[in-house]
């Protein structure tokens, strides 16, 4: 599985990561939590081989991710990343092919038959709740949660065993938003893959995820579930981060007595 | 993609290779671009194709530089020069007094000074005749006298040391409103009374028809300028024949047969082979064979395909060419930096200046417009690509990264399309340049339509310019229109099929 190694990150004197170890549970949703420049998206982006480790090193399967630069590396990334189902934020979709072609886009480079593919795409289509009509489009003519949609087949495609969602409902509006995280819930418990997302929502990510790693200034302040946060918040940080989210008092006690 | 590029590619191949045609072994002569040069040049021709030798005439080169270099490097076999322009550009600074130091210096670039055809066509100043009375202006010594005349050059005499910067310090000339001009436009300045004082060539046939005043050379600043005909050493052997009908030309073409010659070709607008042809056969007493005229459709079949040619080739391999310098360019800045001024420098050196300084290199006809048109491409392609692939969306290049694309696979299937509609757009602006610019190949002996219009500028015809115009105006808007269209076609999206 992927697993930093006291892996750092740093753009000439600026640290967006300092080393950190970290790995991943098999089967399980981690969240990455955090403010906007904590490090979160360099993190995600470190288990991808988007950013090279400055220092330390990110494993999978125990061995180094290889680098782009060396002999055979660029080869060998690809083939790492066709492992692994990465999603931009925003979802990256590229806007001159259709949904179905975006989705089927690595499996054709990977030598599937046409005939798999289709079957593939309509399989996962059925998973992500959308129509062949909305397949055939080009992502211009896709509203921002099917764009989502398409990104998360696309991500799927080739049966990845990591999937890694960088802000996944970022742009969505907020019923659309709570709608997907439902799916998206769903889809975790029934796909039984590890996965890693990142999101600035401690709701969204205590939602999704069993497994929260809260970031600040790009060290990891503290890891583990909801309740071991709240129970025992590890800094003055973690509690101020937990405290800034505040739904309103009549909202919680509505939701206490109420029947919904 | 691939495919499409390269189906792209092969189409032009295969329309380009329809100008070219396979070399034979005939004698190539060739003329500068006024009229008695041109008719002097098909003089030559039609003698060698009486004597049985085949020949053809590369005809309205844009310059002495360019005929003399074209001839020593065995690109022409012959034409005919002037002795005043041997010495004072040719040669200049090497004092070849008489005719015998001129046959030495031009034996040592291997060829043959050749018979004077008899007429000594030196410059001379002329001015509207009545203007000239006025001031009581017979002799160039009087025009000191005043320096509010208003004088206009051909850009060679401006330029050259026999002419006038050599004649503004001998006489001390003090006029300022110098302009440089087009011979031919000149006449029509002085007629419009645009211009005072204009440079003439002896024999031009325009001095009797405007009645100019012409002024005498009073300090003998003008050197003489027998015309003499020039070949190529190994022409003697080659087409002995060819060269003996040359020979007998020796001392039968007057001032007055000359300026007679050029009358018919200038004003009266007869064809310069017809003229050649009624003078050999009533002063050499040769009877030739009519050579059937080509008909106005085949002529512009001629000059499209011609056009053609030059644009084709040299936008195919400006592509070929751009389009990787392009992509290094978005890949490295520094390195895009560099490419771009290059390609810019290139960009801003002036058209003719291009051709000229490509015939040493490549010689004349088709080559140096091809080099020139594929330089002058190269800009607008390596810009556009760079920036069309510059510009796209760094999230879109990280996603293609994240999901496993090779950087060759991203390269063609995500940023190539992508930055299609820019790359397109840079080929455009080439391709309509490139239409305009060829134009100019044919003062380098491309062809193309630029030869009607050199023609007809320098007939004063306006018929024969739009017949080189106007058809290049219309290539240029028809390859704007289809790339266009091409362009319009992919923002469709109908792409997504044939990138797979």
């Amino acid at each position: 599985m992927l697993a930093l190694e006291a892996a750092g990150v740093r753009f000439g004197a600026t640290v967006a990561l300092h080393p950190t170890d970290l790995a991943l549970t098999e089967g399980a949703t981690l969240a990455l939590i955090g403010p906007s420049g904590s490090g979160k998206s360099t993190l995600l982006r470190l288990l991808v081989g988007l950013v090279e480790p400055s220092e330390g090193r990110v494993t999978f399967g125990g061995a180094p991710l290889p680098r782009a630069s060396e002999p055979g590396g660029a080869r060998r990334l690809a083939d790492l990343r066709r492992r692994l189902g990465f999603v931009v934020q925003g979802g990256g979709l590229f806007p001159h092919l259709s949904a179905f072609d975006n989705a089927a886009l690595l499996a054709r480079r990977s030598g599937w038959s046409e005939a798999r593919v289709a079957e593939r795409v309509s399989e996962l289509a059925e998973l992500v709740h959308l129509t062949p009509a909305e397949l055939g489009r080009p992502p211009a003519r896709l509203s921002g949660g099917q764009r989502q949609r398409v990104a998360l087949m696309r991500a799927l495609m080739l049966e990845p065993e990591v999937l890694l969602l960088d802000e996944p409902l970022g742009a969505l509006d907020p019923l659309i938003r709570a709608e997907l995280q439902d799916e998206l819930a769903a889809l975790f418990a029934r796909l039984r893959r590890t996965v890693v997302l990142v999101t600035h929502d401690l709701a969204e990510a205590a939602h999704l995820a069993q497994d929260l790693v809260l970031l600040a200034e790009g060290r990891v302040r503290q890891r583990g579930s909801l309740t071991d946060l709240v129970g025992a918040p590890a800094d003055e940080f973690v509690t101020r981060f937990l405290r800034a989210w505040r739904p309103p008092k009549a909202l919680l006690d509505a939701w206490q007595e109420g029947p919904g | 993609m691939r495919r499409a590029l390269f189906g792209l590619a092969l189409g032009l191949l295969a329309v380009s290779s329809i100008g070219c045609q396979p070399a034979e072994p005939e004698l190539r002569i060739g003329s500068k671009k006024f009229t008695e040069s041109v008719v002097l040049g098909e003089l030559l021709v039609q003698l060698a194709r009486s004597a049985g030798e085949p020949a053809r005439h590369v005809a309205e080169l844009g310059g002495t530089r360019i005929l003399f270099e074209a001839l020593v490097a065995g690109e022409l076999d012959a034409y005919v020069e002037y002795t005043g322009t041997l010495r004072a550009e040719i040669y200049r600074g090497e004092e070849l007094n008489t005719r015998a130091d001129l046959a030495a210096a031009l034996a040592a670039d291997g060829l043959v000074l050749g018979p004077a055809l008899g007429f000594d066509n030196t410059y001379a100043l002329g001015m509207d005749r009545g203007v000239a009375e006025e001031r009581s202006i017979a002799r160039i010594g009087d025009l000191p006298r005043h320096p509010d005349l208003r004088f206009g050059f051909g850009e060679e005499f401006l330029g050259r040391a026999d002419g006038w910067p050599g004649l503004r310090d001998r006489y001390g000339l003090p006029q300022t409103d110098v302009r440089g001009l087009d011979h031919d436009v000149a006449y029509r300045a002085l007629a419009a009374g645009d211009l005072d004082v204009m440079d003439l060539y002896a024999t031009d046939a325009e001095i009797e028809l405007w009645d100019l005043a012409v002024l005498e050379d009073d300090r003998g600043f003008f050197p003489s300028y027998q015309a003499v005909v020039l070949w190529r050493r190994d022409v003697a052997e080659r087409a002995p024949d060819a060269v003996e009908s040359w020979a007998a030309l020796a001392g039968t073409i007057d001032a007055a047969a000359m300026r007679r010659m050029n009358r018919e070709a200038a004003v009266d607008r007869q064809p310069a082979a017809l003229v050649a042809r009624r003078f050999v056969a009533e002063e050499l007493g040769l009877e030739l064979a009519e050579r059937r005229a080509t008909g106005v459709h085949r002529a512009l079949l001629r000059t499209t395909l011609d056009h053609l040619a030059l644009v084709l080739p040299s936008l195919l391999a400006a592509v070929l060419l751009a389009l990787p310098l392009g992509i290094a360019a978005a890949r490295n800045p520094r390195l895009g930096q560099v490419v771009l001024a290059v390609t810019g420098i290139l960009q801003t050196i002036p058209s003719l200046a291009l051709l000229v300084m490509l015939v040493p290199l490549v010689g004349i006809g088709a080559k140096p417009a091809i080099a020139a048109l594929f330089l002058y491409s190269l800009l607008p392609i390596v810009r556009n690509t760079q920036t069309g692939l510059a510009s796209l969306p760094t999230s879109l290049l990280e996603s293609a990264d994240g999901l496993g694309l090779l950087p060759k696979e991203r390269l063609w299937l995500i940023e190539l399309p992508l930055a299609l509609p820019a790359i397109l757009a840079g080929i455009k602006t080439a391709a309509v340049i490139n239409v305009g610019t060829a134009t100019l190949g044919a003062l380098v002996g491309a062809g193309g339509y630029g030869q009607p219009i050199l023609t007809g500028i320098r007939l004063a015809d306006p018929m024969r310019i739009l017949e080189g115009a106007v058809p290049a105006a219309l290539m240029a808007l028809l390859a704007q229109a289809t790339f266009e269209l091409a362009e319009r076609r992919l923002s469709r999206g109908g792409m997504s099929g044939a990138i797979l």
